[in-house]
C-alpha cells in the first residue's frame, strides 16, 4: 500500500526539480510500468502473505481485527504447525505424496525418454502419427477420465492404493514429458550419433553415452514438470483414495481438516503453507529450467 | 587365465556381436521396446479407460454393481436435468469470462515485464508462484478470504476505507459466487499466460519495432501491426490450453464452493464427480463427463488449426 501512495509524490517533486523532458519520461514510465507492476505483484502474492500470517497467529488474533491490526501478528505462535504435525496424519501424508510423486516422475521419465528417442532418432515409419497420438493424449483432461479409471483401479484390486495413483499420474504426465524432451532431442545434432555409429556404436549405447547426457537440461526440465504435477494432482487422488492414512497433502487438508461448520483457519493454512513449500523450494532451485520448459514446450 | 578373460573381453564385441546385440540393432524391434512403456502405459490408463467411459456413459452402472445398456436414457434425462443445463452453462461462462480475463491481464503483464525492468528473471521467478503451487492449497486460501465474516477483503473495504457498510457476501448467492470463483481462477491463470507470452514477444526483433517506428507508426499501431500479429501463434496455442483446462476445471470450484450455493457454481467436472463417486452412478455421471468432449473437440481443432496458420504467417508453406 505504502508503496502505491509514495509514487505520485516521488512525481510531483521530480516536477519541481526542473529537466522536464528526461524527467517526465522517467515519471511516464513509473506510472504506465511500474505502478501496474507493483499492483500485479501485490495481488498476485497477497494470497501467500495471507496464508503465512494466518499460519502463525493464534487463535485470539486470528478473529479479532478490531482489537489487532490483522495485517500483522503481534504474538506469533507455532501452534498451529505443531497441532499439525502431531495431532494430524500430516507427515504420513506428506510421506505419501512424496512418494507418489517421485514414483510417477521416475516412471514418466523413463517411458517417455525411450519414447521421444523412438519418435524423434529412429525415424520409423509412422512415427509422426505416433507423435500426433500422443500430442492428442496431453488435451485429454482427468476430469473425463476420473469415473473410468475408477472402474480401471477398482479391477486391478488397487482402489485405495497410493500404487493406484502411481499408476495413473503418467497418464498425463507421459504425453508431456514426451512432448518437451521430442523437443530437446530434436535440438541435438544428428551427426554426433552418426559418428558414433560409424564408430560402431550399438543404437542403446549412442541413447545412454551421447544423446541422454546431452539431453540433460530437458530431463531436469521434464523431472521438475512432472515432479510438481504429481505433487499439485488432485482429482485422482479425491476419486481413488478413501482411507485418511492413504491420502495425499491437498485432497487430506480438504477433506480430514475440514470438518463441520467451525474452520480452524490457523491450521489449514499451516497445513496449505507447508503443503506448497516442498514444490515452491524444488522449484527455486531450477527455476530456469522449469520456465524454459514452459515456454519451449508451448513453442513447439 | 587373466589373459583369457581379456583376450574374450578385447574380441567379443567388435567382431560377432551376440544375437543380443543383433537384435539390439533391429530397428523394429527397438522401436517396439522404446515405445513399449510410453504406449502401454496410455493404452490401458488412457485409451481403454476413455472408451469404457463412453460405454459407462450408455449404461445405467452403479458403483461396485454392474449396469446393463440403456441407450440415451442417461442424456434423455440429463436433458431435462436444471442442475445439469445450470452446469453446462456455468461451465461456458466460467471458461469464457476466466479466459477473457487472464489472457487480457495476461497480456498485459507480460507486456510490462518485456520493458526492460530490472531483477527481471527474479520478478518472473516470482510471479510463477500462483500457478506452481497446487491448486488446492491456494483456493483453500482463497476460500478464506472470502470467509463472509472475516474476510479481509471486507474489512479494508468496510473497516478501514469506509466504502461499504456491510461485509461482502462472496460466496453467498449465486452470482457473487460464480465472479469469486472466476476471479481465483484467474489470479491462477495470469502467471501461466504472462510467462509464455513473454517468451513470444522476446522473439520479436527490436528492429522491427525501429522500422515502424521510422515510417511513423505511433505505439498503438506498433502492438497492433507488429506485436499481435508476432504473437498470434504463440497465443493461440495457450489460448487452447488455457481453454481446455479452464472448461474441464475441477479443483477450484470443488475446494471453494463444491458446487453450492444450491447447486449453482457446478462446473460439468464437478457435478460429474458429485453424481458419480459420493452419489454412486458412475453411469450418469460418465454421462457428464461424456458431454464434455464435444467441447474439447472444438478446441482441440481450434489449436490444430491455429498451429497450421502459424505456418502460413511465418512465410512457410500453406499446408
Amino acid at each position: 500500500m505504502t508503496k502505491i501512495a509514495l509514487k505520485p509524490t516521488q512525481d510531483d517533486l521530480v516536477e519541481v526539480e526542473g529537466e522536464l523532458m528526461a524527467w517526465d519520461s522517467q515519471a511516464r514510465r513509473i506510472l504506465t510500468v511500474y505502478l501496474p507492476l507493483a499492483c500485479f505483484l501485490f495481488v498476485l502474492l497477497f494470497p501467500f502473505y495471507w496464508m503465512g500470517i494466518t499460519a502463525f497467529k493464534p487463535d485470539t488474533e486470528l478473529l479479532d481485527y478490531h482489537n489487532n491490526n490483522p495485517f500483522w501478528i503481534h504474538s506469533p505462535t507455532l501452534q498451529n504447525i505443531r497441532d499439525l504435525l502431531f495431532t494430524t496424519e500430516y507427515p504420513r501424508w506428506l510421506l505419501i505424496t512424496m512418494g507418489v510423486s517421485v514414483g510417477a516422475t521416475i516412471i514418466s521419465l523413463f517411458a517417455s525418454v525411450l519414447a521421444a528417442y523412438a519418435i524423434q532418432r529412429l525415424r520409423f515409419r509412422g512415427s509422426q502419427w505416433v507423435g500426433l497420438g500422443i500430442y492428442l493424449a496431453y488435451l485429454v483432461p482427468p476430469t473425463i477420465l476420473f469415473i473410468p479409471l475408477a472402474q480401471v483401479v477398482y479391477n486391478f484390486g488397487l482402489f485405495d492404493s497410493p500404487l493406484a495413483l502411481i499408476l495413473t499420474y503418467p497418464t498425463f504426465l507421459v504425453p508431456f514429458c514426451t512432448w518437451l524432451l521430442i523437443g530437446y532431442f530434436k535440438s541435438i545434432p544428428y551427426e554426433l550419433e552418426e559418428c558414433a555409429l560409424i564408430d560402431g556404436a550399438s543404437r542403446l549405447q549412442i541413447l545412454r553415452r551421447i544423446t541422454l547426457p546431452l539431453a540433460v537440461p530437458g530431463l531436469i526440465s521434464a523431472g521438475i514438470f512432472a515432479f510438481t504435477l504429481s505433487w499439485n494432482e488432485f482429482i485422482y487422488a479425491l476419486a481413488f483414495i478413501s482411507s485418511s492414512e492413504n491420502k495425499t497433502v491437498p485432497v487430506a487438508i480438504l477433506t480430514e481438516l475440514v470438518q463441520g461448520d467451525s474452520y480452524h483457519w490457523g491450521a489449514l493454512m499451516a497445513g496449505a503453507l507447508m503443503g506448497s513449500l516442498p514444490v515452491a523450494i524444488f522449484y527455486s532451485f531450477f527455476v530456469d529450467y522449469y520456465v524454459s520448459s514452459m515456454t519451449g514446450a508451448v513453442k513447439e | 587365465m587373466d589373459i583369457a578373460a581379456e583376450t574374450i573381453a578385447w574380441t567379443a564385441p567388435s567382431r560377432t556381436p551376440t544375437a543380443l546385440a543383433r537384435l539390439f540393432n533391429n530397428k523394429a524391434f527397438l522401436v517396439t521396446i522404446c515405445l513399449f512403456p510410453a504406449m502401454g502405459l496410455l493404452l490401458v490408463f488412457l485409451t481403454y479407460p476413455l472408451g469404457l467411459g463412453i460405454w459407462l456413459s450408455f449404461t445405467d452402472t452403479k458403483l461396485g454393481q454392474r449396469g446393463v445398456w440403456v441407450g440415451l436414457e442417461n442424456f434423455e434425462y440429463l436433458l431435462g436435468d436444471r442442475v445439469f443445463l445450470n452446469a453446462v452453462w456455468n461451465t461456458i461462462f466460467y471458461t469464457a469470462a476466466a479466459t477473457i480475463l487472464k489472457f487480457a491481464l495476461g497480456l498485459w503483464l507480460a507486456l510490462l515485464l518485456n520493458q526492460n525492468v530490472p531483477f527481471k528473471s527474479l520478478l518472473r521467478a516470482i510471479l510463477l508462484l500462483p500457478w506452481i503451487t497446487p491448486t488446492v492449497l491456494s483456493a483453500i486460501a482463497f476460500w478464506w478470504i472470502y470467509d463472509p465474516q472475516f474476510s479481509i477483503v471486507s474489512y479494508v473495504f468496510k473497516d478501514v476505507l469506509h466504502v461499504v457498510d456491510t461485509n461482502f457476501d462472496f460466496l453467498g448467492t449465486p452470482l457473487h459466487a460464480r465472479w469469486s470463483l472466476i476471479v481465483a481462477n484467474v489470479w491462477r491463470g495470469i502467471p501461466f499466460v504472462a510467462i509464455s507470452l513473454l517468451a513470444g514477444l522476446q522473439t520479436i526483433s527490436p528492429s522491427l519495432y525501429e522500422a515502424a517506428m521510422l515510417d511513423g507508426a505511433s505505439s498503438w499501431q506498433r502492438f497492433r501491426r507488429v506485436t499481435v500479429p508476432l504473437l498470434m501463434p504463440i497465443l493461440a496455442v495457450v489460448l487452447t490450453f488455457s481453454v481446455l483446462f479452464t472448461f474441464a476445471d475441477f479443483q477450484l470450484v470443488y475446494a471453494i464452493t463444491r458446487g453450492g450455493p444450491i447447486n449453482s457454481t457446478h462446473l460439468m467436472a464437478t457435478l460429474a464427480f458429485q453424481r458419480a463417486i459420493p452419489g454412486a452412478a458412475l453411469g450418469e455421471g460418465a454421462a457428464i463427463a461424456v458431454s464434455m468432449i464435444p467441447f474439447l473437440i472444438l478446441a482441440t481443432l481450434f489449436s490444430y488449426f491455429a498451429i497450421g496458420q502459424r505456418k502460413w504467417q511465418q512465410g512457410g508453406d500453406n499446408d
